[in-house]
């Protein structure tokens, strides 16, 4: 999440005081990230060192307005159409288990699957239940659940597949080994090409 | 697993009780268990989603529970009326006056309006064609389809056929909805208004069984059963309030 350029789009809308953006950036958000005064300021100051927003010049605190800078704009405008890096895929915590889960004597993978798709589904209602409550009438909050859904429902489609796979790999009797090493170093290449 | 919490005899509470339902197509080695003992227990009000693989026997709990078919053994109750043994006519009347069901691809007769649509079982249940029709705008109007209830289903958004099968499923005031991916050919923005309807019912005092094999629909279920093989593998125990997700270090 960057922070930074959330309060850059907030003060393309016009000039705000750092409470002001700090209240705004919980409401855009649904509230789902809360954010902390400090962190408002340190960023601000930040910002305003890096000639991307500048102040009235008051005193640090409240009382100090803040406007975004015509290169704040640029950064801001940048960022917005520039894709996060999803290159490399992310040390995720519940494959690792999963994977382990396999390793593991004594350890039935099924029921470690079991277990967290429970949970994950159980998280799901939660955030389902906020979707239909108070999320009808705010459209921040109704589109941060959203992805959250989107990606909890990710990880049980996962969980579902990799079940699935383990299943019909413990049924079909083993194949022998493939010299399939080559293949990922390829596909990094040709991914560095593009 | 569901516990019925009643000995044998007993007449459960439930809008749907199964206990110990199995049911075996084919005969000897090649006999399948589509259903391999399940107990589920559906209250007034409650919207139970059952979630599984195809194949793990999702819809032929559907039917059993919806007394289409008969189980190979066990006990089903609809409403308080145990199924076993009930003449083939006591059984028709119960499907129909106590029971709602929603497919996926909303099974509506397209040379009759929306309105007429919903009116079908109540005057198949022999109640006037005036009553009838008086009823079906009710439904209609409660499910925010007013001004659609002359339109035929061709003249519908995919959206409005579901919502217009609700209200056909609904109407009569019936205490059991029944339904198979209800939103499985929708997008996801009308998929949650679906959603939303049947849940709205089920806070009115309607039991639902939603079928699906899509997480994001089951967790708009008070309770998540999940099917595999014909058997239960788990349930979710009722979650905690949506407010927990917002404070930080709490419910994540």
């Amino acid at each position: 999440m960057s922070v930074p350029h959330a309060l850059l789009a907030l003060l393309s809308e016009g000039p705000k005081y750092g409470l002001r953006l700090r209240e705004e950036f919980e409401a855009r958000t649904g509230e789902v990230w809360p954010l902390n005064v400090g962190q408002v300021y340190k960023t601000l100051q930040r910002l305003e060192r890096d000639g991307l927003v500048e102040s009235d010049g008051g005193e640090e605190g409240p009382q100090k307005r803040f406007r975004i800078t015509v290169s704040g704009q640029a950064e801001l405008a940048g960022w917005l159409r520039d894709p996060p890096d999803l290159t490399s895929p992310p040390r995720d915590e519940l494959v690792m288990k999963v994977l382990m889960a396999v390793r593991v004597p004594g350890t039935d993978v099924h029921e470690v699957i079991q277990s967290h798709r429970l949970y994950l589904i159980e998280l799901m209602q939660q955030w389902t239940r906020l979707k239909d409550g108070e999320a009808r009438n705010d459209l921040g909050l109704a589109l941060a659940v959203d992805a959250e859904l989107f990606r909890l429902d990710a990880v049980t489609r996962w969980l579902d597949t990799a079940d699935a796979r383990l299943r019909r790999a413990a049924a079909e009797p083993p194949k022998p080994a493939e010299p399939s090493r080559a293949t990922v170093p390829q596909l990094r290449r040709a991914e560095a090409r593009r | 697993m569901t516990t019925p919490g009643r000995g044998n005899g007993d007449t459960p509470a439930s809008v749907l009780e199964l206990r110990g339902v199995w049911k075996t197509y084919g005969q000897g080695p090649a006999a399948v268990h589509a259903l391999g003992g399940v107990d589920l227990s559906v209250a007034a009000a409650e919207m139970v989603a059952v979630m599984g693989p195809s194949g793990s026997g999702k819809s032929t709990l559907l039917t059993i529970a919806g007394s289409l078919e008969d189980p190979t053994s066990g006990q089903v109750w609809v409403g308080g009326a145990e199924l076993a043994g009930m003449p083939r006519k006591a059984k028709a009347w119960l499907r129909r006056h106590m029971v709602g069901y929603v497919f996926q691809d909303f099974n509506l007769l397209p040379g009759l309006t929306a309105a007429e649509n919903v009116a079908l079982p109540r005057e198949l249940d022999g109640v006037s064609v005036r009553k009838a029709r008086a009823e079906a705008v009710a439904a209609l109007e409660g499910l925010g389809l007013a001004a659609r209830a002359s339109s035929f289903p061709d003249q519908l958004s995919g959206g409005e056929r579901q919502r217009v099968a609700i209200a056909r499923a609904l109407v009569g005031d019936r205490a059991l909805l029944l339904a198979d991916e209800p939103s499985g050919a929708l997008d996801s923005v009308n998929a949650e208004d679906v959603m939303h309807l049947l849940r709205q019912a089920c806070q009115r005092g309607v039991a639902a069984v939603v079928v699906t094999h899509d997480a994001q629909l089951a967790s708009w279920a008070d309770r998540v059963v999940l099917l595999r093989d014909g058997r239960i593998t788990g349930q979710t125990t009722p979650p905690p309030g949506p407010e927990s997700l917002l404070i930080p270090g709490q419910g994540r």
